[in-house]
């Protein structure tokens, strides 16, 4: 199980909880399984999130690797100018 | 070096400063920008726009315009897709509007005819029945409980129950505990802020030349960031497949974010579709102000703790930005970046995105950045003045480092915040006299920069001379900073290469030039496609030496034997492979394809001197020097002008740019003559120190430098102008108005 930080304001949609486990090897099975655990954060990971692991943050990519050794922060989707 | 491996030293070519690949073309005239284009048979387009705020499109009437002589075809949104949803079906309602105008300059018809002029007169014969209905443009006055609905259903989950309708998105982050914070304070400041929106003013207009036939296969050339995303949201918006469009960028006169999005390029589609003709559309600069993309404008509350000697406590920001008639204003970055400079054990920040009747907001350098720094730094600078302590040592004591928890959740990774911090203590500007009615400020800033995916394909000549092609336009000295990575990689002179922007039918999907990533993303791409170039060239060598590959390596741009067991051989250069690759195998190409995920985030440390006139209420900014962490810095110059040129659009929003809106919630100044950014005579020459810890996420250490460069300038400013005055500056832009009402109201209570 991969422990995952959420931002506070999706405690709406994990019962009050900021922080979270998942069944997870990589980000995309992360993002499923939170969805999985948690049906009603699907529209805000369908509109885009990133996730820090280890301070490295991944704005895209599915098949970065976690473990339960990282920390894992689901932070906004990142863009710029 | 390994074939795969970082390095940080022991550059040749990366680190110097050739002749950019783009002058002579530009100098000359021969540079071909978006409004160049031409096609045989080619129309003119003219946009119908709503003159109201807020209005009920009851009915539109072309038939006059159609029957104009040279007209060809007229549009409105029933000529475009149905069923879209989500941000596309915003960027349609944006491009063209539904059953409601919903801001001053929303598009609601296009006409396309033989001339420009014969377009423009036919657009003025288009006859649209409006029912007015209330609007607001105001973020506070949005947020209010009387204000005019927008669009019912436009919030998303996250918005607390009992806003208004026209909050659409809410964020809120942070941890430890502010009220326990705050306690522990010995001096505690609350203030609120406002900023205006802004422009990225860019010179060019946007502009394009479109083709789409009864087949469903068009071409597109345009000025743009992101001509991949042109390609997907085009297709999409005109309903046709996204493979049959083609889109080549032209060269871009400034985007700044600007031109990330979508306004014109669809409408031009729509009437080449009709008119079965190529259609060339090129906006005026009023339509540019009206109708793109600008800056959110905001609304901030910062209450910060800090102890009698320096260290910060507790911070907490609320941040309420509008963005225009539909969801987006980047409230969550301004949330996030702005405290990210510190290490802070109690922290809290609420963001909340705002409708109101303004154009759809777009991006401008680091999103939402610059105002968190203008209001936080503010702050800071002003429990630096009450506790009677040094500025930068203040930020020095609190500063992010490797390992700080990031006040938007995870670790940081290496960055370079004290070192900007500590080369800008050592700076001879900070300890430079003032003169009478100056004052100074600092302020740091804060960007996430980012990666995206990127294909970059690089081509050997039979000559030895190289081709890269990529797919991020290049707005900022790309093609010389590719040039330059290849160089280095293949051991060739930076003049033997040329790099092209390619269009979409050539790589593979590109993101957008944004969010600071090309020299960190292509470039990433680039020195891995050499790479591959590099690998194919070495089995060429030992196919022709007839040993492994493996004993062969690549130096000084030649493969040679890799010791004394691998055989004599005289080393074999580039060119010479190159020469007979038709007869060895074929043709020699290096490609990357990938969705880099290493981008550094960045810091930047800025200094100001300004100079108030107490009678007038003129700032003149008289000195600036910009500290900031590069990574690497691959064409100092370049880099340099990123650090200028943030700086210089920074003292234009801190200074004198503004949207000014009348009670009809029409925009007034929509001009250069009345919306004034910086020209050269309103600047000192602008000082940059490049700092360079480098990204572990990026072959030679690269971080992005475009965006960063424009978070601290509004507070450093703001910072320089409150000490000359005597009194706190908490709006923007502090224009001579906006200064004298602060000092006439400190000096009457």
């Amino acid at each position: 199980m991969v422990e995952v930080h959420l931002w506070s304001g999706l405690k709406a949609y994990t019962g009050g909880a900021e922080k979270v486990e998942v069944e997870a090897r990589n980000v995309g099975e992360l993002l499923r399984g939170l969805v999985r655990a948690y049906p009603d954060l699907e529209p805000t990971i369908e509109a885009g999130v990133s996730v820090a692991v280890d301070g490295r943050i991944i704005a895209s990519s599915l098949t970065e690797p976690v473990s339960p050794e990282n920390e894992i922060y689901l932070i906004q989707r990142l863009k710029g100018g | 070096m390994a074939p795969d491996g970082n390095m940080t030293n022991g550059f040749k070519v990366v680190g110097t400063r050739p002749k950019r690949p783009d002058g002579v073309d530009k100098v000359t005239g021969r540079a071909k920008f978006g409004a160049d284009a031409n096609a045989p048979g080619m129309l003119h387009a003219s946009i119908v726009r709503s003159p109201h705020a807020h209005a009920k499109i009851l009915k539109i009437d072309t038939s006059k315009a159609e029957s104009l002589k040279g007209v060809k075809a007229v549009v409105t949104r029933a000529d475009f897709a149905e069923g879209l949803t989500g941000e596309n079906w915003n960027i349609l309602e944006n491009v063209m509007a539904g059953d409601t105008a919903l801001y001053d300059g929303h598009a609601v018809a296009a006409v396309a005819a033989t001339t420009a002029l014969a377009a423009r007169d036919a657009a003025k014969l288009i006859e649209v029945r409006y029912e007015l209905l209330p609007h607001v443009t105001d973020v506070d006055k949005a947020m209010a409980a009387d204000a005019p609905v927008i669009r019912s259903g436009a919030a998303d989950k996250s918005v607390p129950e009992g806003m208004h309708p026209n909050v659409v998105r809410y964020h809120e982050s942070g941890h430890g505990d502010v009220d326990k914070g705050f306690a522990e304070a010995d001096l505690v400041i609350e203030e609120s802020f406002k900023t205006e929106a802004t422009h990225q003013g860019y010179i060019e207009p946007h502009a394009c030349l479109a083709q789409l036939g009864p087949d469903g296969k068009g071409e597109v050339w345009c000025c743009t960031q992101g001509h991949f995303n042109v390609q997907k949201v085009c297709a999409a918006l005109v309903g046709t497949e996204t493979s049959q469009l083609r889109v080549t960028p032209s060269e871009i006169g400034g985007g700044f974010g600007g031109k990330t999005v979508v306004f014109i390029e669809p409408v031009a589609l729509a009437l080449s579709r009709k008119a079965n003709r190529p259609v060339k559309l090129v906006m005026s600069r009023s339509e540019v102000f009206r109708a793109t993309g600008p800056t959110a404008s905001t609304s901030m509350d910062i209450k910060i703790g800090m102890t009698r000697e320096g260290k910060i406590t507790a911070a907490q920001g609320v941040f309420r930005l509008q963005g225009g008639a539909f969801p987006g204003a980047p409230m969550e970055f301004t949330a996030m970046c702005a405290f990210a400079p510190y290490a802070l054990e109690n922290v809290h920040q609420i963001g909340y995105d705002v409708m109101s009747n303004r154009p759809k907001q777009a991006a401008y350098r680091a999103p939402g950045s610059p105002m968190a720094a203008f209001a936080v730094e503010s702050v800071i600078d002003e429990l630096c003045n009450k506790l009677d302590l040094d500025p930068i040592e203040v930020r020095l004591k609190n500063a992010s480092k490797e390992g700080t928890k990031a006040s938007y959740g995870p670790k940081f990774e290496r960055i370079g915040l004290v070192e900007t911090l500590e080369a800008a203590r050592a700076h001879p500007h900070l300890t430079a006299p003032l003169a009478e009615g100056q004052g100074r400020g600092i302020s740091c800033g804060f960007w996430f920069n980012h990666g995206g995916e990127t294909a970059v394909s690089l081509a050997l000549s039979e000559d030895g001379t190289v081709a890269i092609s990529v797919g991020t336009p290049d707005i900022g000295g790309s093609r010389a900073s590719m040039g330059q990575m290849a160089a280095e990689e293949l051991g060739i002179p930076y003049e033997n290469i040329r790099t092209t922007v390619a269009d979409t039918a050539t790589l593979g999907y590109n993101e957008i030039s944004h969010g600071s990533r090309v020299t960190y993303a292509s470039g990433l791409a680039t020195i891995k496609a050499a790479r591959d170039a590099v690998k194919k060239l070495c089995a060429r060598a030992a196919a022709k030496w007839g040993i492994d590959e493996e004993a062969v390596v690549w130096e000084d741009g030649c493969a040679k034997p890799s010791g004394p067991n691998a055989g004599e051989f005289e080393p074999l250069p580039l060119a010479k492979i190159a020469r007979s690759m038709g007869r060895t195998g074929g043709p020699i190409v290096g490609h990357y394809e990938a969705t880099p995920e290493g981008a550094g985030v960045s810091f930047a440390t800025h200094i100001v001197d300004a100079e108030v006139d107490k009678e007038t209420g003129q700032t003149k900014v008289v000195r600036y020097t910009v500290v900031q962490d590069a990574g690497k810095a691959i064409h100092p110059t370049y880099v340099e002008g990123q650090f200028q040129g943030g700086a210089a659009q920074g003292i234009g929003w801190a200074l004198n740019e503004e949207y000014i809106y009348g009670e009809d919630g029409r925009l007034q100044n929509s001009g250069f003559l009345d919306y004034r950014i910086p020209v050269a005579s309103d600047l000192p020459m602008i000082d940059t120190v490049i700092v360079e810890v480098p990204n572990p996420g990026h072959p030679y250490g690269v971080r992005g430098v475009g965006e960063t460069s424009i978070c601290p300038p509004l507070a450093a400013i703001a910072n320089a102008v409150s000490n000359a005055a005597g009194v706190r500056l908490t709006e923007l832009p502090m224009s001579p108005p906006r200064i004298l009402k602060a000092l006439n109201d400190q000096a009457h209570g």
